[in-house]
């Protein structure tokens, strides 16, 4: 295995570019947590006014609803949920700006195919270790959505977060590679 | 005591209730053990093969268990709905409603453990947050015997989409059965965080087969069916389903599960049922004995941590 990318949040298009499935990456910086009704809600934003409780222009969702502080940490644990859910919003939300989501799982030929168009990346973390996941995050504060609960929109610091690139900026999926490779 | 009175003190919705609490505040930060151990010996096998990314994994997995265990953290960010299951034997009593205040204990453990709130109000015309994780979803299972068990399993969202009920034609035989677990894991495995264990029901109606299989995640990983014929479906299904090449968090290699467990039932003529209910790699339940099973075993133990007929081999 080769040494892991480091990155730091906000992302640039060209940050993205050289990144390929497969590679490993510790990510830096701020992300947003959004999961299913914060995208249900995103997307009516951008109906509405055309502009969301953040900045998206280079941004990170981080498909996540964590659970309160504890042990001293900011949240008790995070980890990503299946990316799967936010398909329908996904193209959407690179088109207006993001760069780049973390989640776990399969993505549909339509995100994929914005990955490419967009220059935008997917990133996949390990799923059912949040306890140890939250050992990278620094900060957590509540941007918006209070009324949703863990579903709410927040603003977390990562430090050094591991995730590994499952779809890249030329469409490559590590999903259906790994198919095809079992094939 | 006399025994009349122990029973009923053991089957009262306090007891159920505080059973209860205490399930779900160590469930929510420990890896099950048995999951723990099989995962362990699959990382053996894997670092004696020199195989990388699915070694890290279950490395990553195992390290989190440390964790939530030392830090008293969840072990997952789902901490799941609350499933809560009495085994009861027919020569038992069961007091009016027995699971009355389970839902108040839910709401305590989930408020004290920092647990998250994960359950609507409705799932079609009310999506708002109950905020307190309830209600539970409980059941009573009756057998023979005198003993009672209860299990509290808490269910991820992940695993339990990742799962899916099936009417097969009786014509489909084995080969259909396997061809549903096959297709269910490699269309749905990387979201229900492998390595898995994948508990398999056939039989029953259609309400029934989905309860089998969720069943049969109880049985300590690894166990065999009690049927010879059972045990070697499992084993030849789990092979088929490692030879799929998904692997630990579904980045390739094996082991996709760490085992399949079936549970069988009776049906009617036109019908093979099919159940898969996924377990993920942060899987946590608990059964606790709440009465004896073993009339002899009454007097020398206390009545706790005991295993039921389900939980034989070390599930808890």
């Amino acid at each position: 295995m080769s040494n892991p990318v480091k990155l730091t949040l906000p992302l640039a298009r060209e940050d993205v570019a050289g990144l390929r499935i497969g590679d490993e990456v510790l990510l830096s910086g701020p992300v947003y947590t959004m999961r299913d009704a914060g995208h249900e809600r995103a997307l009516e934003a951008l109906r509405a006014d055309g502009t969301l409780p953040f900045d998206l222009e280079g941004a990170t969702l981080f498909y996540a609803g964590p659970t309160p502080p504890a042990a001293g940490r900011p949240l008790g644990s995070v980890g990503p949920t299946t990316a799967s859910r936010m398909d329908f919003a996904t193209p959407t939300l690179m088109e207006a700006g993001i760069v780049a989501c973390i989640g776990k799982g399969k993505r549909s030929p339509e995100v994929v195919e914005a990955c490419r168009t967009t220059g935008s990346v997917y990133f996949a973390c390990v799923g059912g270790i949040a306890a140890l996941l939250a050992t990278h995050v620094a900060e957590s504060e509540l941007v918006a959505w209070e009324d949703l609960g863990t579903e709410a929109l927040r603003r977390l610091q990562l430090e050094d977060f591991p995730a590994f690139v499952a779809v890249d900026t030329r469409g490559d999926d590590l999903y259906r590679a790994i198919e095809q490779a079992a094939q | 005591m006399p025994q009349g009175s122990q029973t009923a003190l053991a089957l009262s919705p306090e007891r159920v209730a505080s059973a209860t609490y205490d399930a779900i505040r160590e469930c929510a930060t420990t890896l099950r053990p048995d999951y723990r151990c099989a995962a362990r010996s699959a990382l053996d096998r894997l670092r004696a093969d020199g195989s990388g990314k699915g070694a890290s994994v279950l490395g990553q997995i195992l390290e989190n268990a440390a964790i939530g265990e030392a830090d008293a953290v969840p072990i997952c960010q789902d901490t799941g709905t609350v499933w809560v299951c009495l085994e009861v034997g027919s020569e038992l009593m069961i007091p009016g409603n027995v699971f009355s205040q389970v839902d108040d204990t839910v709401a305590r453990a989930y408020a004290d453990g920092r647990l998250r709130m994960s359950v609507l109000a409705d799932a079609l015309f009310d999506r708002t947050n109950t905020r307190d994780n309830t209600p539970a979803f409980c059941e009573v299972k009756l057998v023979s015997g005198a003993g009672a068990t209860l299990h509290v399993l808490l269910k991820g969202g992940g695993s339990d989409n990742a799962s899916r009920v099936v009417m097969l034609p009786p014509g489909a035989g084995a080969r259909g059965v396997r061809k549903v677990v096959l297709d269910c894991v490699r269309e749905k495995a990387a979201n229900a965080c492998p390595p898995l264990v994948i508990g398999l029901g056939v039989g029953a109606t259609f309400d029934k087969v989905a309860g089998l299989a969720k069943h049969a995640l109880l049985r300590a990983v690894g166990s065999p069916a009690q049927s010879e014929e059972a045990a070697a479906f499992e084993r030849e299904l789990l092979d088929e389903v490692n030879a799929l090449g998904i692997g630990p968090a579904a980045l390739g290699g094996s082991p996709t599960a760490l085992a399949v467990h079936l549970e069988t039932a009776p049906c009617h003529i036109a019908a093979l049922p099919v159940a898969v209910n996924m377990g993920c790699c942060a899987m946590r339940s608990k059964s606790v004995e709440l009465v004896p099973w073993d009339v002899r075993a009454a007097d020398a133990a206390d009545g706790e941590g005991g295993e039921g007929p389900l939980a034989k081999g070390g599930a808890r």
